[in-house]
């Protein structure tokens, strides 16, 4: 008897109209028809969507938590990309 | 070079922060983790059993409906599990083979039969108040997958131990062979519930590195202190007793002081000596062997119209 794993799915799930999508957890199924049902069943049980996303695990490409600090290095000497890098008169309203 | 890698990894779990499947880990911390996560999944599992046994037997269609929701949780609970131990690099069928050949443990108390409608009542209240307790614990643990799977568990939990305690509360208001029952189910389940924390501190033989590695987050004796404490006022107030002649509020420690567990009785459980144990891995895998066939034509299928793509 075969006993082959079936392939894992993650799941995302939109928590109300207009919001991201958030990864919620995987799954396994042999298809994409079962990957919707079962993530439904096993995720969305208590009504915590609008929306389900599933995809192969094997399609997700991930950054390495290793090369975290030279992979984001390019945003580390930028602060002039937040607001409060700029020196402003405080009579000036709105901005 | 390990020495060092061992040092980052200390310091994160030192400063709190999750450690992530892709993230280095020690061995020892990646096969505490797959034993003590995939015991977690292999219990919700199993423990669909004792209550599964009383679906077709519910006292009411309400009783029924709750039942059947609350055994669907206990399979989505195990599902979450074997999904965080799936990204420590075991496969699900390695995890269910440990299961079947009992490599792998689950917890003790689903080796104990369900006698009455009452004990649907008793796991609800204690068995699951027993779980929440370690499991609320466990949301802060350090690997980030499992702690994630227990804080949705914890969400869904809690109205696992509100439906025992309605039912235990309902029947010990009721008639006196109802009040019968219950009591004679909180007699049956109260030594098992504390069982569930496992041996004494002094005698764990996997205390100490799970947390140091933040991996549990309360001891064994600290988790059934909390949930003594928490359960006899429970008791009390729906008029039962709870069966331990040595049981006391303790006002200089502010906790119950309680009787000694039969520790005997618990290794042989755990030993796979239980009413139970041989039962509940037969129905286990004669489950999977009949589903095999299920499980290879939606494989079969797949490939055929490439829907898997």
């Amino acid at each position: 008897m075969s006993d082959k794993n079936l392939p894992t799915w993650e799941v995302f799930i939109q928590p109300k109209t207009g919001a991201s999508f958030q990864h919620a957890g995987n799954l396994h199924a042999s298809d994409k028809e079962m990957a919707l049902q079962n993530a439904r069943e096993l995720y969305t049980r208590r009504k915590e969507g609008t929306c389900i996303w599933v995809v192969k695990t094997e399609d997700i490409v991930s950054s390495n938590p290793e090369d975290q600090a030279s992979f984001f290095d390019p945003a580390d000497d930028k602060v002039y990309r937040y607001p409060t890098f700029f020196k402003v008169s405080k009579k000036a309203k709105g901005l | 070079m390990t020495e060092k890698k061992e040092q980052l990894f200390q310091d994160k779990i030192d400063a709190g922060l999750k450690i992530e499947p892709k993230d280095w880990m020690p061995d020892n911390y990646r096969k505490h983790l797959i034993r003590q996560i995939s015991q977690h999944a292999h219990s919700e599992v199993i423990g669909m059993q004792p209550e599964g046994n009383w679906i077709t037997r519910a006292p009411s269609l309400r009783a029924k409906m709750v039942l059947i929701a609350k055994v669907q949780d206990e399979a989505g609970h195990g599902l979450y599990l074997y999904s965080a131990t799936e990204t420590l690099g075991i496969t699900r069928s390695e995890l269910i083979e440990q299961l079947q050949t009992g490599k792998a443990k689950y917890s003790s108390i689903f080796n104990y039969p369900t006698l009455s409608w009452a004990d649907m009542g008793a796991i609800g209240w204690l068995v699951d108040g027993a779980a929440i307790v370690n499991q609320q614990s466990l949301r802060r643990t350090s690997y980030g997958p499992y702690s994630r799977a227990m804080i949705r568990i914890c969400k869904e939990e809690s109205f696992h131990q509100r439906q025992g305690y309605e039912i235990m509360s309902k029947m010990s208001n009721g008639t006196p062979e109802q009040q019968e029952m219950a009591q004679d189910s909180l007699n049956r389940w109260w030594w098992p519930s504390l069982m569930m924390f496992g041996p004494h501190d002094s005698d764990s033989a996997h205390t100490s590195n799970a947390m140091k590695w933040k991996i549990k987050r309360g001891t064994n004796d600290d988790l059934r202190q909390l949930f003594v404490d928490r359960t006899v006022k429970q008791a009390d107030l729906i008029g039962l007793e709870i069966p331990d002649p040595d049981l006391k509020w303790n006002p200089e420690s502010k906790h119950y002081d309680f009787g000694e567990i039969d520790w005997e009785e618990f290794w042989e459980v755990v030993n796979g000596n239980g009413f139970c144990n041989k039962e509940r891995i037969n129905n286990h895998t004669n489950a999977h062997t009949e589903g095999s066939w299920v499980r290879e034509a939606a494989l079969a299928y797949a490939e055929k119209t490439q829907n898997g793509v």
